[in-house]
């Protein structure tokens, strides 16, 4: 009972890890409809900018993570646009090109990495690695406990961005009706845009969070593909607390499996999960359309 | 119709006495190893357009097909030492099989959608291997060609033949599936799925045939490997290189006729072939990447449609 | 990558240099393999590689084999057994290499053996793993000291009994090394009546360890036997150092593969104290043999440039080595003849710069002389405290031993 407790624990810790890595893609996917199958390569790749400041510099991970999420705020920039010049805007087969070009950028910065770094793993050093603590009889993991609050920090940020500002709701309007946005006599495109943009730069704080918690290594966005769009898919579409949610049932499901059934039948969980919600309710369990 | 079709039938008859006459000329095997990996590739992402091209739904479970496959033919050889022609054909039904069972879990995911749910059959089907402790489980497992009939000399010359066989096949299938109902049914179902099902086309039926055809085929392809490489491990069978390739494949050759793809495959298969025994390094992995992006970018319609652009009547 | 490759050409060009006299108008002996150059396996292919490399220009500058210079075939096989047989195919068939030398790692070998065996070619292994067990092929010697199958388990809890240990628990990668280190663990437990108290197997890519180590002390075993991979190991000793694995825990370790790379061991610094664990070789006093302090000395150059585990304890000197048996075999057999070349190394013993290696006939070593080492006294971020001896003291072999066994793991903790 006390290893089902504390799997529990460790699962609602691991799940918000997941969450933090996944709202990114909530933003650009879940609303704004882009095929992002290169969201964990950007997340990997963010991860390695971390590294590389916190070894040469000695910066701090999460501060080195804010510290670029300017770069990549205008990387997505950069991205969506060439995204949309050349598949939005054509119009036909977007979906289809548009996922193999994901999928080739993924594998672009995969490569990469791979020749900049090397193909050995990477970890950062922080006072609050390898640390624990205690609760009664339970420890836990320090850098589990970071997790934790930055990304329930992230998507409490999100959540007000969204509903709050000016900008965020137009990105919700866009993401409801691009048409009546259009006739209001805005850009939808520039809206987009932005949006896109935003869901890189949260990728500087949660490269950061992933480091922290295991050690990174170029082809690790692999391992990322199937539990991002678990979460964002089951979290229904653009919802930030759904996405928290979700993220969080995942990790349960995988902690409890873990711990109690035997571990090598684990990577499956956020998979079968995944196939099932997309086969229950395809638009996913809380979809738009 | 007539001509193109007896031409179509003579080319592949060459093409096969051709390959057959190799195995008495060319003693030098590497070109038999080599040329098996290509012609695979083309039986691999011929079936990858079926679905892929035809229909517009975007697989990336290749690598679950062709795993399947040679981990079914590992099975046989090691339960019941099955003959290689036997391999083929269960791979092929047990393909068939898996495929109608993707389409049913999938039938009405669009998009991406599918596409993410073929990720995770990929990781499903791999994990379940994985545990298949009879099968060696994550160890691999080692087996034993058993010896070679004539009239080849060696087993990758006969190996090299039956993959020949399938790819006449698989090009044979998408040719016919192009030119008749099914295809334009599918093309139909790709433009726009709703028109086309309010104005009559059986989508389902339709999507269903092609997942079954698309997988009987990846498997088909994949149940030789086992006993070219005599060896099988998870992560090598399963490995997503293959489906990053045959996507490649398909999308740099173009989807719309089976050219497409034929070119695709042996463009970029002679490509990495060349590339592993000259630069070997990450250079050659990068080459891949940037030739999709390109081409996804640059020629939205392949090579066919470059090809097309110049010459508008051009029609097969 | 290309200043490797300028460095390499440089001293070829030297090598050239000076057997010019020797061999001018003599071709060069060639060696071909494939190499896991990227991939997964590429942390270990790449500074294998250069070992091979160091002993071409070492053995270049010695005027060659047979009067012959040595040139290296090497290509990629991207870590996978899909690439490797038609690369070795195009080594025998169109680059006509006379000797073979196999991939670092089971998996490009595995493909390869039965091509190797049918055209009846030594091939020199570079540490995979019970890969000649099914094949049988004559001509198969690996360079890596693993020796007998069972050899590697029987040592780890050997240390553990003695240390008073009674249960045993297994922890394992759900990939292909690990899985066959966990099958001989379970055979030898079997054998001597040892209890398995926690046997799992974890998949690849796992994040999180907690919920593991927690479920593993759960169990309250006295050995713990864990055969992990890279990114694992990381985790699993973080893991460790945070939750605890309880009082009861004598002996840790035995398998982890990862924690013999320089890199990854200056990370983890003081994880890695009280860890016994596997090796192939250490800066310890009856370590060195004729040539392995020169060949460090020149490694340590060469690595940080081609950005290759700096240390390079695990492989490089092991690839130096299966240069240096191929080498005595053709020079006392004055041949390339590969069936002379392979009964000279079934009957031979060949000093090599890890000491002298005797094949059995299923071209493993006769004895095993994989290492049980316990990290001691380990601080953060210093990766040259590593290059001293102490750090990691032998505990197997026997003949080896450089310091005892400090039990029960957390004490070796502190």
């Amino acid at each position: 009972m006390d290893l089902l407790l504390e799997a529990v624990v460790t699962g609602v810790l691991l799940g918000c890890f997941y969450a933090a890595v996944s709202i990114g893609l909530s933003v650009s996917f879940g609303l704004l409809d882009v095929p992002q199958v290169a969201h964990p390569a950007f997340l990997v790749m963010a991860s390695y900018g971390v590294f590389f400041l916190n070894d040469t510099y000695d910066i701090d991970p999460l501060l080195s993570g804010v510290l670029i999420t300017p770069l990549l705020f205008v990387f997505g920039l950069l991205a969506y646009r060439l995204y949309y010049e050349t598949f939005e805007r054509r119009g036909t087969d977007a979906a289809v090109r548009g996922i193999a070009f994901f999928f080739g950028v993924a594998f672009i910065i995969e490569v990469l990495l791979i020749m900049y770094f090397g193909v050995d793993q990477h970890s950062v050093s922080a006072s609050y690695i390898g640390r624990s603590w205690r609760f009664g009889g339970m420890r836990i993991p320090l850098r589990l406990m970071v997790a934790f609050g930055v990304a329930t920090g992230l998507t409490l940020l999100l959540s007000v961005y969204l509903s709050r500002t000016f900008m965020g709701r137009a990105i919700r309007a866009v993401a409801q009706d691009e048409e009546a946005v259009r006739l209001m006599g805005a850009n939808p495109v520039h809206i987009k845009q932005w949006a896109f943009g935003i869901a890189t730069a949260v990728l500087g704080v949660a490269g950061a969070l992933l480091i922290i918690v295991s050690p990174v290594d170029p082809t690790l966005d692999r391992a990322y593909i199937g539990r991002t769009f678990c979460v964002v898919v089951m979290a229904g579409l653009g919802s930030m607390t759904g996405t928290l949610i979700a993220a969080i049932i995942l990790g349960v499901a995988e902690t409890i499996v873990l711990t109690l059934f035997g571990a090598s039948w684990a990577p499956a969980i956020s998979f079968a999960l995944l196939l099932g919600v997309l086969a229950v309710r395809p638009q996913g369990l809380l979809g738009r359309r | 119709m007539k001509r193109n079709a007896i031409a179509f039938w003579g080319a592949s008859v060459l093409f096969l006495a051709a390959i057959l006459l190799s195995a008495e000329l060319v003693a030098n095997e590497y070109w038999f190893f080599a040329g098996y990996v290509i012609l695979q590739f083309i039986v691999l992402s011929v079936a990858w357009t079926i679905l892929g091209g035809y229909a517009g739904y975007v697989n990336f479970g290749t690598s679950a097909f062709f795993g399947v496959g040679v981990y079914t033919a590992v099975f046989l050889v090691s339960a019941v030492g099955a003959p290689l022609p036997v391999q083929i054909a269960i791979a092929a039904v047990v393909g068939a099989i898996l495929g109608f069972a993707v389409g049913l879990l999938t039938l009405r995911m669009q998009g991406i959608f599918f596409s993410i749910a073929t990720i995770a059959i990929t990781i499903i089907i791999e994990t379940a291997v994985t545990n298949w402790r009879e099968l060696g489980g994550a160890a691999g497992i080692q087996i034993q060609r058993p010896p070679v009939t004539a009239p080849f000399h060696t087993y990758v010359q006969m190996l090299v033949f039956v993959q020949a066989v399938l790819v006449v096949i698989s090009v044979a299938i998408a040719r016919y599936m192009q030119n008749s109902w099914i295809g334009r049914g599918l093309q139909a179902l790709r433009d726009d799925e709703l028109a086309a099902e309010c104005t009559g086309v059986p989508t389902l039926r339709l999507k269903l045939i092609a997942c079954v055809i698309s997988g009987a085929l990846m498997c088909a392809a994949g149940a030789p490997a086992a006993m070219y490489l005599q060896y099988a491990d998870p992560a090598s069978a399963f490995n997503l290189n293959y489906s990053v390739s045959v996507l490649a494949m398909a999308l740099i050759g173009g989807t719309a006729h089976w050219i497409g793809p034929v070119i695709g495959a042996i463009l970029l298969g002679v490509t990495q072939q060349v590339l592993t025994v000259t630069i070997s390094s990450e250079v050659n992995v990068l080459v891949l990447g940037v030739m999709l992006v390109l081409f996804v970018v640059g020629a939205p319609e392949g090579i066919i449609g470059l090809f097309k652009r110049r010459r508008p009547e051009g029609k097969a | 990558m290309k200043r490797r490759t300028f460095l390499g050409a440089a001293i070829t060009g030297i090598g050239v240099s000076l057997i010019g006299k020797a061999g001018a108008d003599q071709p060069p002996i060639k060696i071909g393999m494939s190499m896991p150059l990227t991939g997964g396996l590429a942390g270990g292919g790449k500074p294998s590689l250069l070992g091979i490399e160091i002993w071409r220009d070492d053995i270049n500058a010695k005027g060659g084999m047979l009067g012959r210079k040595v040139e290296l075939v090497v290509y990629d096989d991207k870590s996978s057994a899909a690439e490797s047989p038609a690369i070795y195919s195009k080594l025998l068939d169109i680059d006509k290499v006379d000797l073979l030398f196999a991939p670092y790692g089971t998996v490009p070998t595995a493909p390869i053996m039965p091509l190797v065996k049918q055209r009846g070619m030594v091939l020199i292994g570079n540490f995979s793993f019970q890969v000649n067990s099914k094949i049988h092929h004559d001509m198969w010697f690996n360079n890596a000291p693993w020796g007998p199958a069972d050899a590697w388990a029987s040592a780890f809890l050997d240390i553990g009994q003695k240390a008073g240990g009674k249960t045993m628990a297994l922890l394992s990668a759900d990939q292909e090394f690990a899985q066959n280190l966990a099958k001989t663990a379970r055979e030898v437990a079997g054998k001597r009546n040892l209890p398995i108290v926690f046997d799992q197997a974890y998949p690849p890519n796992t994040v999180e360890f907690s919920s593991i180590i927690r479920a593993l002390s759960a169990a309250k075993p006295d050995i713990v036997y864990v055969a992990s991979y890279p990114p694992d190991s990381a985790g699993i000793l973080r893991a460790v150092s945070e939750i605890g694995v309880g009082d009861n825990v004598k002996l840790f370790g035995g398998g982890m593969v990862g924690l013999q790379f320089g890199p990854v061991m200056a990370k983890m610094g003081s994880l890695l104290n009280g860890v016994v664990n596997f090796n192939t070789w250490l800066p310890e006093p009856g370590m060195y043999y004729d040539g392995t302090k020169a060949f460090f000395d020149e490694y340590s150059k060469r690595a940080v440039p081609a950005k290759v585990d700096p240390l390079g304890f695990y492989l490089a000197p092991f690839g130096y080595a299966s240069g240096q048996l191929i080498a005595a075999a053709v020079t006392a057999t004055k041949s390339l003849d590969q069936k002379a070349i392979a009964k000279y190394l079934h009957e031979s013993e060949v000093k090599t710069i890890v000491g002298p290696i005797a094949f059995s006939a299923d071209g493993e070593r006769k004895e095993t002389a994989t290492l049980q080492a316990q990290f001691q006294g380990i601080v953060d971020n210093n990766i040259d405290q590593f290059k001293k001896p102490g750090k990691q003291v032998i505990l197997f072999p026997e003949k080896l031993k450089s310091g005892n066994l400090i039990t029960p793991f957390e004490a070796a903790r502190k």
